[in-house]
């Protein structure tokens, strides 16, 4: 069953009067609790296509069916619902509400989904304890460490259980020590059945995952599963 | 239904969380609000209060009633051709009253000003009256205690007197005035009535409730000499409907009485409230469109305050704005967090306002009649909630409508 399925997408951005493909012609699919990484240099199409993934952005042309219902020509209020109900997204600077605590956070997605107070409080709370952050619940960004405040946006992707989760250089910001922790916590999150997409320019970060596609010059030039899969050094929660 | 309320009572938590981490700023914002809102409630509830008190004094005097007089209210003639005129007589009164055959009532008037004592207590300045028994006829007078004077005391010019609510309480604080022999410029007069309180009135220092009443009588007998003054022949239409008819009679009438031909310009004129009311209502009109235009201008000036704040609000969150995009919310949410953040913020404030209204309010009546109104609380509530969402318009949409992918870019 695949949950993503592009077929022929282009991206155009209008630059004065030139217009430039940020992607051209591309096709992809991916299939449910698939863990894929996708590398490129900067400049190759791989924000855009993740921006495209997430339901941020739609495709000058293509199509892209996810979970089999077509988002391409969806309005600005229906892709909202979808990236609300199906994507997590996990972002390389965090994007966590600065004034807000943790739970607040975590809690926000469930808002937009209309969940009431109290399963939404329990279901953020119980969202922080599985990312090992049980004692961090009323701190806000700034009185967390990078490692924490990235778990606390995984627990904010993962509490409203989405079909994908959309990672954009989720260790870029962190220390290489924390990073390996962040990377266990995505095979952790990857081993109870959840689909993830990592978006990241580094080979090391790539290879945690089971495929990597690589993108250069808006194609991609690259889809191949990993042979020598790595594997987390750390368990997830230390 | 029920998402929509769910929708607005997280988004109105959302924007109480953004007013509370902006403390300083949106109190200042705020302090536009206040300011407006307390002018504009104030100028409404003064604007009330001349009209209430204008209302009453209007209600004593009585909309059917007119005033044959030397003197006229409103007039383009020269005072010294008004000065030049005869006297009215009580002798005028006194043929005039036999022969208009329309009113329902007619008294003489003579007017002194007094000081009145009883014991050690003093009330200076009162405003006296010399009438007959008929005058009362002539107003839509209240007693709290006693009666008017009757005709035969009114004839044989006895020592009684009907006085004000005001200097009752001010001369009798335990509220027993009745009988009780009162001084009026130091001759003695016996309290027979009591007038209930009619209010304060706008005009000057006029007050209907620091009048006394008395035989017209006992005034020439004791305060001023009968020939040297003009009195005054207040004449009251059967009903307000007639009194158009009964002022052409009284016109008719009073140029017999006089003794003029048909040449002679009349030497009196007759007076009514209309024309008072109607000059008293455009000079208070002017007063409440200019009073509102200058409140309401300070209003505008804290709206555009909020505006402003806002916009900076909106483009200082795009990254804020982004996230909660990215997770999510929809156009119409982040709208309604901007618009809800905007009206909370100058609900307060025209709620602070309010309270700050009613206090000056409290405060100007001390000296000039207000009158706080329920509705003013309306108007401040509306008027703060108008304001706050016309000044969140324009910015919650700007935010509503921002690309999540350039939001998320933003630095």
């Amino acid at each position: 069953m695949n949950i993503i399925n592009i077929g022929h997408i282009s991206r155009v951005y209008q630059v004065g009067s030139e217009e430039v493909y940020a992607l051209r012609d591309v096709s992809l699919r991916i299939d449910k609790n698939e863990y894929v990484a996708i590398m490129g240099p900067s400049g190759s199409g791989k924000s855009t296509l993740m921006n495209l993934l997430g339901c941020l952005d739609t495709p000058t042309s293509g199509k892209y069916e996810f979970n089999g219902i077509s988002v391409s020509d969806m309005s600005d209020n229906q892709l909202a619902a979808i990236r609300n109900k199906e994507i997590g997204f996990v972002f390389q600077t965090f994007n966590l509400l600065a004034r807000s605590d943790a739970l607040h956070n975590v809690e926000l997605p469930l808002i937009y989904a209309g969940i009431p107070y109290a399963e939404r409080r329990e279901r953020a709370e119980k969202a922080l304890i599985d990312v090992g952050l049980k004692d961090r619940m009323h701190h806000k960004p700034n009185e967390l460490s990078g490692g924490q405040r990235q778990r606390v946006a995984i627990a904010r992707a993962l509490v409203t259980k989405p079909s994908i989760i959309l990672a954009d250089e989720p260790t870029g910001n962190l220390d290489s020590k924390t990073g390996e922790e962040i990377m266990a916590l995505f095979a952790d999150i990857h081993s109870k059945g959840n689909t993830i997409i990592l978006v990241t320019h580094e080979e090391y970060i790539a290879e945690h995952a089971a495929r990597i596609i690589r993108l250069r010059d808006g194609l991609i030039e690259n889809d191949e599963k990993v042979i020598n899969r790595k594997l987390p050094k750390l368990s997830a929660t230390a | 239904m029920r998402a929509l309320l769910f929708e607005i009572k997280e988004s109105m938590l959302i924007a109480l969380r953004a007013i509370k981490a902006n403390k300083v700023r949106s109190s200042l914002t705020m302090l536009g609000i206040i300011i407006g809102v307390t002018a504009v409630v104030v100028m409404s509830t003064a604007i009330k209060g001349i009209d209430n008190s204008f209302q009453t004094g209007m209600s004593s005097l009585g909309t059917d009633v007119l005033y044959i007089d030397k003197w006229a209210w409103f007039t383009n003639e020269d005072w010294w051709k008004l000065r030049a005129r005869r006297n009215i007589t009580m002798e005028d009164y006194e043929r005039f009253k036999e022969m208009a055959t329309l009113p329902s009532a007619v008294a003489p008037v003579i007017n002194s000003r007094q000081t009145i004592k009883y014991g050690d207590l003093r009330v200076e300045n009162v405003f006296l009256n010399g009438s007959t028994a008929d005058y009362v006829k002539t107003t839509n007078f209240t007693f709290s205690a006693g009666r008017f004077y009757s005709e035969i005391e009114s004839k044989s010019s006895r020592n009684v007197a009907v006085i004000g609510s005001e200097i009752a309480k001010n001369l009798f604080p335990r509220g027993d005035a009745l009988d009780k022999t009162i001084k009026i410029g130091g001759v003695n007069f016996q309290v027979v009535g009591v007038l209930a309180e009619q209010g304060s009135w706008l005009l000057g220092n006029f007050n209907p409730d620091n009048q006394v009443f008395i035989p017209i009588g006992t005034v020439f007998k004791n305060f001023m000499a009968r020939s040297w003054n003009s009195i005054t022949i207040n004449v009251r239409a059967p009903s307000p409907a007639l009194l158009e008819e009964t002022k052409i009679e009284a016109e008719g009438v009073m140029r017999k009485v006089r003794g003029l031909t048909v040449n002679d310009e009349n030497d009196f004129s007759i007076n009514q409230q209309e024309g008072l009311m109607e000059t008293l209502y455009s000079v208070v009109g002017v007063i409440q469109i200019a009073g509102l235009f200058i409140t309401g201008l300070s209003l505008f000036v804290g709206a555009i305050g909020i505006m402003n704040i806002m916009f900076v609000s909106v483009k200082e969150r795009t990254r804020e704005i982004g996230i909660r995009k990215a997770i999510g919310a929809k156009r119409r949410t982040i709208l309604g967090q901007f618009l809800l953040e905007s009206s909370s913020i100058c609900l307060m404030g025209g709620l602070i306002g309010l309270l700050f209204a009613v206090l000056l309010s409290m405060l100007i009546n001390q000296f000039f009649p207000t009158s706080v109104q329920y509705d003013a609380v309306i108007i401040a509530i509306v008027v703060s909630l108008l304001t706050g969402i016309l000044a969140g318009l324009a910015p919650a949409y700007t935010a509503a409508k921002m690309d999540p992918v350039e939001a998320l870019r933003y630095e």
